[in-house]
């Protein structure tokens, strides 16, 4: 090739003036089981290290290996961690997508290809550097088939040296990602090396994005929901996991069999937990309600396909009140759908889940700090309110590293409800199962093993009166539907509130959950800096909804509600909890690609619907 | 059979066992099922197996699905726990329950349809995983709470009593649980109280999936000239493999057998199950055998009872899991719990 791999272009004729310091998004194209993942997590813990705020978002095929796949790592001073709609800087190492990637890119762009894709051949307006990696590793790699697994850690040289990204800390992130491989470590280490050498000595920086070091990530850890979630179920006191594997819940349990047998072992050498691998998703959630109806703190992991194929049993442990968390790792849907994609588009099937007056309790976490939060939450809330409580997640948050504070040791002892022992029945005689005797809609129960002559009961999915035997009488079956009812209005008060950020003085505002949270508070900014759109915020964190909900919409004068998903599945539950005039301020938002919610789609949608 | 008379604690007063419960404690409440069907006596049975054995109430879980079969959990041992779950659904439950609580006795009441038809899919994997239980299938191949519906396990041939002739294949529960893993598999019929009782003892004696398939006529829909589930049916076309009698752990073990005609199986808490051979050659440690001689039954129209295969030392599935010995369920907050340095040490590894 003639050039180094710049191609000039009027705009870019400032390169070198102007600089882009620590705001970008890096996008990295490659084949589905090349190995990318490892360059990738090394690239972002690179920045990471450099103090800057980063976050890194895999987009991949539902295939194991040989089709597209792109990782994208943002880096940003402000702390912005949403997905960037538009890609700034792209790596194109897979040559099926990179004309495509390359044609898909905003003017200004820089682009970064293997030498024979000829990439600067498409375009004028883009910043090309071209990289011959097959000679490269060649150099380095003696053996011909470890190369293929090399080559990613070239760019990641390359990627280094353009953005000034310090060596000593890819050499550290390789060390650790190789952690207990020092052979394959050092090679990857001469790979990226390799690619740093090549372009120091044969690139020329055409663009203006540079990496500085700050001092925003100290302390911080790097960890995905799922592993996050399973953290924060075993300090849950978590005993029993079932699950039937199922992207994007499947990591959630593996890492929890990892730590779990890392840290659940007892002095005796002996499990302080048992993890079953089930038939399907009828029978995981069904060892979850029989441990969880023998007292054990049960828990399943799954999506939408599994949460539909629980909907029998999800209406039997309401009805007969049997504690258990599931955590659902939302991907979009219907069917298979889109395996692989994010979406927030089980609301409305969970809140609901099963046949008859059904209703349940859902949790929903933004972070990954929350997912380790709500895992304790989510044990305490069942056990107490004796019914399944649904962590409502996502493959955003589930599957992708987020940075985050270390997480803080549980402050509460674990809360195990309304449990009585032979020693209170020794007192009290006996007990009514499904009596009221609080007040508070939850009875209390005993468990199987309890050696008193009055602590057995019948659990059934059939009429029961208040002592639990069987009753077809009309007043049993509505006295315990409207108890059950009372203590669904009891847990509005116990569920976690909403985070409210209030705006200057605004007359709208913005309700959103889950993992909406990282392009709402980007977008928030941008309404306010680019269109003079104040906004208050409202992040809702379980369903039902709680006092706050209400009175934020009663303040403002029009709420817009996002989500990711196509029917307002949120805005329609709020539907059934308001009073007409305040639905009357309801907006939609919806977002509905798969992929995660950015600021600028938010953005350019209320504004235009406030007629800016 | 040999079992110890039960104790009379006082002159006069009511029998007890060796636990010191009368055969009263072991009752339910009254059955809604008709007059004269099969599972009530099957209830019967139990009651006086768990009665004999001397098994604690409190330490039962009792646990069913969905059908005439999973109501009578309500009609024995009410000191018992119960948990009637969904259809064909039972198994899953209850391996939930023995992981909560690896103490518990669990004992699950399914029938044909409950097992093979809706339930299948959890029946043959309950069977893989050999969890410590007594799983029992009332077994009358119709559907007796939908009003007298074939089930799979309905002969081929054999007749509805509006007219239907059954032109599928039986499922037999007994071939699959063996193929699967179950470790104590046989068959009986709910009209023969000895054998039933000792093999109910035997299961009691257990550590491991129990399966018996118990055939329990339906006196309203299926017992009529015709079927192959029918009273008089069965009592024409019983063959037993052995006559089986038990002695328990606690019992007199001096009770003579002739080695060379019985087989004499030492249970996991050191009861003995004995196998008077009535076929020569039948060995019910094999699977092999086991599974020959039940496809001989059906093609010679045999209600072939007995038990068919037995191995008391297979590994239980909580073993396999190495749950601790205290119940999961109510383990303390400091074992469930690990402390600030794990936290500490695992934030680390992520920073």
């Amino acid at each position: 090739m003639a050039t180094t791999g710049i191609a000039p272009r009027e705009s870019s004729g400032q390169a070198g003036r102007k600089r882009i310091v620590n705001d970008m998004s890096i996008q990295v194209a490659t084949v589905n089981g090349s190995g990318s993942q490892s360059s990738n997590t090394v690239l972002l813990r690179s920045i990471f290290q450099m103090g800057v705020p980063v976050s890194g978002k895999n987009l991949f095929p539902s295939n194991i290996a040989g089709l597209p796949t792109w990782y994208t790592i943002r880096a940003n001073k402000d702390g912005y961690v949403g997905r960037k709609k538009e890609i700034d800087f792209l790596v194109a190492m897979n040559p099926e997508t990179a004309q495509e990637d390359a044609l898909s890119l905003a003017a200004g762009a820089s682009v970064l290809y293997d030498e024979p894709l000829v990439l600067d051949r498409l375009r004028n307006d883009l910043i090309f550097y071209s990289v011959p990696y097959d000679k490269i590793v060649a150099a380095v790699c003696p053996e011909a088939k470890l190369r293929k697994l090399v080559k990613n850690m070239v760019y990641v040289g390359v990627v280094a040296h353009l953005l000034e990204i310090e060596m000593g800390e890819v050499e550290k992130a390789i060390r650790r990602q190789f952690a207990k491989k020092v052979k394959a470590a050092n090679l990857n280490l001469a790979a990226a090396q390799a690619g740093f050498d090549y372009a120091k000595a044969s690139l020329k920086k055409g663009d203006a994005y540079l990496i500085q070091r700050m001092d925003k990530t100290a302390g911080k850890i790097i960890i995905d929901g799922n592993s996050a979630a399973a953290l924060g179920c075993m300090f849950a006191g978590c005993t029993v996991v079932t699950w039937y594997p199922i992207t994007p819940s499947s990591s959630l349990v593996e890492t929890m069999i990892d730590y779990m047998k890392e840290y659940r072992i007892g002095a005796d050498g002996k499990a302080t937990f048992a993890i079953v691998q089930a038939e399907d998703e009828l029978a995981a959630i069904g060892m979850v309600l029989g441990a969880g109806w023998a007292g054990a703190r049960s828990m399943t992991a799954t999506a939408g396909p599994g949460i539909s194929l629980m909907a029998e049993f999800a209406g039997l442990a309401y009805y007969a009140e049997v504690p258990g968390v599931i955590w659902d790792i939302q991907r979009v849907g219907p069917s298979t759908g889109l395996p692989t994609r994010t979406s927030q588009g089980d609301m409305l099937a969970t809140a609901f889940l099963s046949h008859g007056d059904t209703k349940h309790i859902m949790l929903i976490p933004c972070s990954v700090t929350e997912c380790f939060s709500m895992a304790q939450d989510a044990f305490n809330l069942a056990e107490q309110f004796q019914t399944l409580i649904f962590v409502m997640s996502d493959l955003d948050l589930g599957m992708n590293n987020w940075m985050s504070d270390p997480f803080e040791y549980p402050k509460e002892p674990i809360q195990r409800g309304k449990v009585l022992t032979k020693e209170d029945l020794e007192r009290l005689g006996g007990f009514g199962r499904y009596k009221d005797v609080d007040g508070d809609g939850v009875g209390y129960r005993t468990l199987p093993g309890t050696d008193h002559p009055a602590a057995a009961y019948f659990t059934r999915g059939s009429g029961h009166n208040e002592q639990s035997q069987y009753s077809e009488r009309p007043v049993d079956y509505e006295n315990n539907m409207e108890r059950l009812n009372r203590k669904f209005e009891t847990a509005r008060s116990f569920v976690p509130r909403p985070e409210i950020v209030k705006g200057n003085n605004a007359r709208i505002g913005i309700l959103a959950y889950g993992t909406s949270h990282w392009g709402i508070i980007e977008s928030r900014d941008q309404l306010r800096n680019e269109y003079n759109i104040e906004t208050d915020y409202l992040r809702l964190r379980a369903y039902p909804f709680t006092r706050e909900v209400h009175e934020f919409i009663e303040q403002h004068d029009r709420v817009y509600v996002v989500e990711q998903n196509r029917d307002a599945q949120m805005l329609s539950l709020l539907k059934l909890d308001l009073k007409p005039d305040q639905i009357e301020r309801l907006r939609s938002i919806s977002h509905l690609d798969g992929l995660p919610l950015d600021a600028r789609s938010v953005t350019d949608e209320l504004s235009m619907m406030e007629g800016k | 059979m040999a079992t110890t008379p039960p104790i009379e604690s006082t002159p006069g007063g009511p029998k007890t066992n060796r636990i010191g419960l009368s055969v009263i404690e072991y009752k339910g409440g009254k059955t809604t099922l008709c007059a004269g069907c099969g599972h009530n006596a099957i209830s019967e049975r139990i009651v006086e197996a768990m009665y004999e054995m001397g098994v604690q109430p409190e330490r039962v879980a009792k646990l069913s699905g969905i059908g005439c079969s999973s109501k009578s959990p309500a009609y024995f041992m009410n000191r018992s726990h119960s948990f009637n779950a969904v259809h064909g659904r039972m198994p899953s439950v209850a391996t939930g329950a023995m992981l909560a609580n690896r103490n518990l006795v669990s004992l699950g009441v399914s029938g044909d349809g409950d097992t093979a038809s809706i339930g299948i899919g959890q029946f043959v994997h309950l069977m893989r995983r050999n969890l410590p239980i007594i799983y029992i299938i009332e077994d009358n191949g119709v559907y007796g709470l939908t009003k007298g519906q074939f089930s799979a396990t309905a002969d081929l041939g054999s007749k509805l009593k509006t007219g239907v002739i059954n032109d599928l294949p039986p499922i037999d529960t007994c071939i699959l649980a063996i193929q699967m893993g179950a470790t104590f598999v046989g068959r009986s019929f709910s009209g023969d109280k000895r054998q039933l009782l000792a093999m109910l003892k035997a299961a009691i004696a257990h550590q491991g999936t129990v399966m018996l398939d118990v055939v329990s006529p339906c006196v309203t829909f299926n017992d009529h000239e015709g079927s192959t589930k029918s009273y008089k049916y069965v009592k024409d076309h019983e063959e037993s493999l052995q006559e089986v009698s038990f002695v328990a752990h606690f019992e007199d073990i001096a009770v003579d057998y002739d080695a060379g005609s019985t087989l004499d199986v030492t249970m996991h808490d050191g009861s003995h199950l004995r196998l008077r051979k009535l076929e020569e050659n039948y060995d019910p440690t094999s699977r092999l055998n086991a599974l020959t001689r039940l496809t001989e039954a059906h093609e010679r129209g045999e209600v072939l009872t007995g038990v068919f295969y037995v191995n008391p030392q297979a590994p239980s599935f909580l073993d396999m899991l190495n749950i601790t010995d205290q119940p999961l369920a109510t383990l303390p907050e400091s074992l469930t719990r690990p402390g600030r340095e794990v936290l500490e040490a695992a934030m680390e590894e992520l920073r």
